[in-house]
């Protein structure tokens, strides 16, 4: 079993959307490297004939009518945004002008 | 009176409101009070909702008396739980109350709706006293990864009461609750019950909706009850059960009438005869506290004396359940966690760059330090090139412990005797630089999980004069015959030197010595 290389952490974290600092990078390589070797183990299980399972108590698919219910108000569904523009949530711009066109 | 009041079970609490012996009223400011008194040492609780939960008891009182003159009929058709003080592990949305899940990424956060379950015990008429502490989104199992505060076992102040409930456990363990909620996605009631010598189960997957509960590992996570008796945790469990519209994972089999009809006392004992236990060797794995494994051989021992009958058994996969748990549940919680981006509310960085560096910002600082590993390892697990190796690996040898499970219940066994942590409570820290460690504390209650199963932890014992967990874990939708085994073994307990005992440290959580 290969270890994970710090540039490897970097990328995981980097696809997590997890700004990290150097310490902590670090730090995780060194945790996520141990984790690994107990992962390795299940390699010794022989599932060659075996399905797998997302969930093991199988539920029937439950549907319903496609018919509006009461819901949250406006004022309800923004009382946690972290920034509000009249009815809406306020984010980043996300294209730069330079980019436009 | 005040003493006897903190002690009361909830189905005692309930006959003496029917009976006028005592008033909800009484009951809340006796809790209220010793919450004041004892909570900066314990630290069990995140919000309190004092004022309103008074005005709510006043209320209570007035329809108690108001039907009381109406007769005995009247009475029993008020609402279940109608008085009795629940707490709410803070991952159970409410309206009104801060959710935080117990991490600083929800600071602030004041849920807009109720989960099911919340209004579900608001219609049964339960007082909700407040939220509880836990590990950051329920990660860990001792409670020290908590974003706000650390909490104590009322056993010994210097030692952790289990987690990732631990604020629910230690609330009714200190008798600061009669009843409360967890959540168990890998042990999460069932070992703080047993480190901190309660009740707790974790009931089937889908027995009971997880609409507003804040979502950690979604094919594993059940909300359960706990309690200081198998009866009272049956009650709470009939009032949260059932299939909810709103969660397409809850199952439409019907809640167990029997919940409500615990047998007790030399009833529940002497159903115990015939009964067949499995007792897995491989629950006993090295490491196992002497202390824990002897409590719980005795317990098996007046089982067998009861006129069960026990045989030995193997789940031969148990030794790799740690490892798929530990791909599968981070994996399911990378992407849960994915909605935490500090845009549509909790905690923000965003400022004065572009959407990535608010992103990283508000991740990076929002979630504490377990969060991150479990995000990095389940991102990683998930990555292009290892999800045959890792999680789809993991979803094969999940069906394998599925199957040994099953083995057990087609050779007509009526449940699994186990201990359900492999120690009793442990100091602060000693777990803290070493995640596999910690990882190990939850050995006996994984692979529960990992086959939907239910389980439960009830008390049967003190090592180094810390309680000890019996673990018992049945068939899907067995949790009556769960509970009613748990009442057996309370009642051959009953006269047990430990069993009256109050938590050890209790008295001196108030200062008093």
């Amino acid at each position: 079993m290969s270890k994970l290389t710090r540039a490897e952490v970097e990328k995981v974290a980097a696809l997590a959307r997890l700004g990290l600092t150097s310490d902590e990078v670090e730090k995780l390589q060194g945790d996520l490297n141990l984790i690994l070797e107990q992962w390795a183990r299940l390699a010794e299980v022989d599932t060659s004939s075996v399905p797998a399972s997302a969930q093991t108590i199988v539920q029937p698919m439950l549907l319903r009518d496609d018919t509006p219910r009461p819901s949250l108000s406006v004022d309800e569904a923004l009382q946690n945004a972290p920034s509000r523009s009249g009815d809406f949530v306020r984010v980043q711009a996300i294209l730069s002008e330079e980019a436009d066109g | 009176m005040s003493a006897d009041l903190r002690r009361a079970t909830a189905t005692q609490l309930r006959a003496g409101y029917r009976s006028g012996e005592f008033t909800s009223v009484e009951v809340v400011e006796t809790l209220l009070a010793a919450i004041a008194r004892e909570d900066a040492a314990l630290g069990a609780w995140l919000h309190l909702r004092g004022d309103e939960v008074r005005r709510e008891a006043a209320a209570a009182d007035v329809t108690y008396a108001a039907t009381r003159t109406a007769g005995a009929a009247a009475l029993n058709a008020l609402p279940p739980l109608l008085g009795v003080p629940v707490a709410l592990k803070d991952l159970v949305n409410m309206i009104g109350t801060p959710t935080t899940a117990g991490s600083k990424i929800l600071e602030g956060y004041i849920s807009p709706y109720d989960a099911t379950i919340a209004a579900k015990l608001k219609a049964a008429g339960a007082l909700i006293l407040g939220k509880t502490n836990m590990d950051e989104f329920a990660m860990g199992s001792s409670t020290e990864f908590s974003a706000y505060r650390r909490t104590v076992n009322p056993w010994d102040r210097e030692r952790v009461p289990g987690g990732s409930s631990g604020g629910s456990a230690s609330a009714v363990a200190a008798l600061h609750a009669p009843l409360s909620i967890g959540s168990d996605t890998g042990g999460s009631i069932r070992q703080p019950a047993s480190l901190t010598g309660i009740t707790g189960m974790k009931p089937t997957y889908g027995r009971v909706s997880r609409y507003g509960i804040v979502a950690f590992a979604s094919s594993l996570d059940q909300i359960g009850p706990f309690a200081r008796s198998a009866q009272d945790a049956a009650l709470l469990l009939h009032t949260i059960a059932g299939s909810d519209p709103r969660d397409a994972t809850s199952s439409a089999t019907p809640v167990d009438a029997a919940l409500l009809k615990l047998p007790q006392g030399d009833q529940a004992a002497s159903a115990l005869k015939g009964k067949r236990f499995a007792l897995p060797k491989e629950y006993f794995v090295a490491g196992m506290e002497p202390g824990v494994e002897a409590a719980v051989r005795a317990a098996v021992a007046a089982l067998q004396s009861a006129g069960a009958v026990i045989d030995e058994v193997s789940l031969p996969t148990t030794e790799h359940a740690l490892a798929t748990y530990y791909i599968v549940a981070p994996a399911e919680a990378s992407a849960n966690l994915a909605r935490y981006d500090g845009i549509r509310y909790g905690a923000s960085k965003h400022g004065g760059g572009d959407l990535l560096d608010g992103y990283l910002a508000t991740r990076g600082r929002g979630f504490g330090p377990e969060v991150r590993r479990r995000i990095m390892l389940g991102t990683y697990a998930l990555s292009a090139g290892f999800y045959d190796a890792y999680y789809l690996k993991a979803q094969k040898v999940r069906t394998l412990i599925a199957r040994d499970f099953d083995r057990i219940w087609a050779a007509g066994y009526d449940a699994i005797v186990a201990p359900a942590s492999p120690s009793v409570a442990w100091k602060f820290g000693a777990k803290m630089s070493d995640p596999v460690a910690m990882y190990l504390a939850d050995a006996c209650t994984i692979p529960t999980n990992m086959a939907g199963l239910p389980g439960l932890s009830t008390p049967c014992g003190l090592s180094e004069g810390l309680p000890v967990g019996l673990q018992l874990i049945g068939a899907p939708w067995s949790e009556a015959g769960l509970l009613s085994i748990a009442a057996g073994y309370e009642a051959l307990s009953a006269n047990a030197p430990w069993r009256d005992q109050d938590p050890t440290d209790l008295a001196a959580l108030g200062g008093a010595a």
